[in-house]
C-alpha cells in the first residue's frame, strides 16, 4: 500500500513520537556500520535523519527499511550523538500502522506463519511492531 | 529471601524448561520466586513511542504489584526484562509517561518507579554471589566450552539496562566459570539473532543466526547458552545446527544437581 503523508506535519510527528533531535547528527555513519539489517535496507540508518530533516516522509514510510529494522538498539547504543536512528524509524513505522489499513501483519496470514516450536514471544513482538 | 517473579507468556508455554530449572535452582541456592498474581504479557517489545501509554501499562501493573509486596522483581526472559526495566525507567524519569500511566492506573499511591527490577543472572551475581554459587555446585561442568549468547535485549541501551558493559559483557562468562566450565568469548555474542523478523523474513534471521553460530564455533565453543526463548528459537530453527543451544538455567540446574527435581519446584 502506497502511503501518502503531509511531509511537514509527519516530520514533526516523527520527532515528537521518537523524542529525538535529528539535527544533532554529525553523519559519522556508525549507525549504518553497525546495523545488522544494513544490506536489506534501501534507505540506510544514517540516511533516516536526512529524510526527516528534509521532510521527505513519503519516501521514508514507503521504504523497505521500515520493516527491516530489528529494534536491536545497536545504532541507539553506538551513536556518539544520541540521535537514536532506531527510534526515528520506529516513529515512522508508527505513523503507518496507526493509519486505517496500515497494518503490516494481518491476522489472516498468521496461521501460515506458525510452526510447532514458535514461541509466543515471537508472535506478540511482531504484533506490537507490525500492527495496531 | 523471597522475590516477586514475572515469568511472562513464553516461560509458561514453549519455554517451560527455562522457568522450571530456574525455580528449582533458586530453591537450591536459598531464594524463592513468588509469582505475581494475574500478571499480563509484557508485549514482547518495548513500545518506543514517547506517546505510547496503554502498551506500557501491563508492565506498570507488574511493577506496582511487586512494590505493594515490598519485594524486588525478578525476570528471566530477556524480552520481559527489557520491557519491564525500560518502562520502570520511564516511570522513574519521564514525568509525562508517569502522570499519564498513573491516570489510567488509579492506584491509592501513584507508582513512580520504586521497584527494583533484577534479571535472574543479576540475582546470581549481586545477591547470591558467583563465589557462593561456585560453592554450591555439586556437578561441575568440567571440560565444557560454553559460548554465552547475550543477544541485544539484555544489554542495550546500556544506560537503562545497566546489566553489564554493553560492548564487553562478562556476567554470563563469570556464570559459566562458576559452574566449572570454560567460557568461550566470540565476536558475535552481543549481536542480534533477528528477533521478530523471523516471522515474516526467515532468510534474514538465517543470515544472522549462521553468523553467530559460525563465530562461536570458530572459537571452539561446544554449545551456546541464552536467556531468551526467541534467541533460542531463532538459533535452533534458523541457524545451521552446528552447535546446540541451551537455556542458562538448564546448565545451572545440572551443575547444582537439581535437574531431575524441577517438576517438584
Amino acid at each position: 500500500m502506497e502511503v501518502k503523508m503531509n511531509g511537514k506535519k509527519a516530520a514533526e510527528q516523527i520527532k515528537e513520537i521518537s523524542g529525538t533531535n535529528p539535527l544533532k547528527c554529525m553523519k559519522c555513519g556508525k549507525c549504518s556500520a553497525t546495523c545488522p539489517s544494513y544490506n536489506e535496507m534501501d534507505i540506510k540508518p544514517h540516511q533516516f535523519v536526512s529524510y526527516v530533516i528534509n521532510e521527505d516522509i513519503d519516501a521514508l514510510v514507503n521504504s523497505k527499511s521500515l520493516w527491516k529494522c530489528l529494534s536491536c538498539f545497536a545504532c541507539v547504543e553506538r551513536c556518539p550523538r544520541d540521535v537514536k536512528p532506531g527510534k526515528l524509524i520506529d516513529a515512522a513505522r508508527q505513523l503507518v500502522v496507526r493509519q486505517k489499513g496500515g497494518n503490516y501483519l494481518l491476522a489472516d496470514e498468521i496461521p501460515e506463519l506458525l510452526d510447532p516450536e514458535l514461541p509466543q514471544q515471537l508472535l506478540v513482538s511482531a504484533l506490537r511492531r507490525y500492527r495496531r | 529471601m523471597k522475590y516477586s517473579y514475572y515469568p511472562g507468556c513464553t516461560l509458561r508455554t514453549k519455554a517451560r524448561d527455562l522457568d522450571e530449572y530456574a525455580r528449582a535452582s533458586a530453591l537450591a541456592l536459598g531464594f524463592e520466586l513468588e509469582e505475581i498474581e494475574d500478571w499480563q504479557c509484557c508485549g514482547g517489545v518495548y513500545p518506543l513511542g514517547t506517546d505510547e501509554i496503554a502498551t506500557k501499562l501491563s508492565s506498570v501493573r507488574t511493577l506496582n504489584a511487586a512494590k505493594e509486596k515490598g519485594q524486588d522483581l525478578v525476570t528471566i526472559c530477556s524480552a520481559c526484562h527489557h520491557v519491564i526495566k525500560r518502562v520502570n525507567d520511564d516511570m522513574r524519569h519521564v514525568d509525562d509517561i508517569r502522570t499519564r500511566a498513573n491516570n489510567y492506573m488509579k492506584l491509592e499511591e501513584p507508582y513512580a518507579g520504586e521497584t527494583n527490577v533484577l534479571h535472574y543472572l543479576e540475582v546470581l551475581r549481586d545477591r547470591v554471589g558467583f563465589d557462593k554459587l561456585k560453592e554450591k555446585v555439586v556437578n561441575p561442568l568440567k571440560g565444557k566450552k560454553i559460548g554465552a549468547y547475550y543477544g541485544c535485549l539484555l544489554l542495550r541501551p546500556g544506560k537503562i539496562m545497566a546489566f553489564d558493559d554493553p560492548e564487553n559483557p562478562k556476567i554470563m562468562e563469570d556464570f559459566i566459570r562458576a559452574l566449572g566450565a570454560e567460557p568461550v568469548i566470540y565476536p558475535y555474542r552481543n549481536e542480534c539473532c533477528g528477533g521478530y523478523i523471523s516471522l515474516k523474513e526467515k532468510q534474514m534471521a538465517q543470515n544472522m543466526c549462521e553468523k553467530i553460530m559460525d563465530s562461536a564455533k570458530g572459537f571452539e565453543a561446544d554449545m551456546l547458552i541464552t536467556a531468551c526463548p526467541l534467541c533460542k528459537y531463532n538459533l535452533c530453527r534458523n541457524g545451521n545446527n552446528s552447535i546446540p543451544v541451551y537455556y542458562f538455567t538448564e546448565l545451572l540446574a545440572e551443575a547444582l544437581g537439581v535437574k531431575e527435581t524441577k517438576e517438584e519446584a
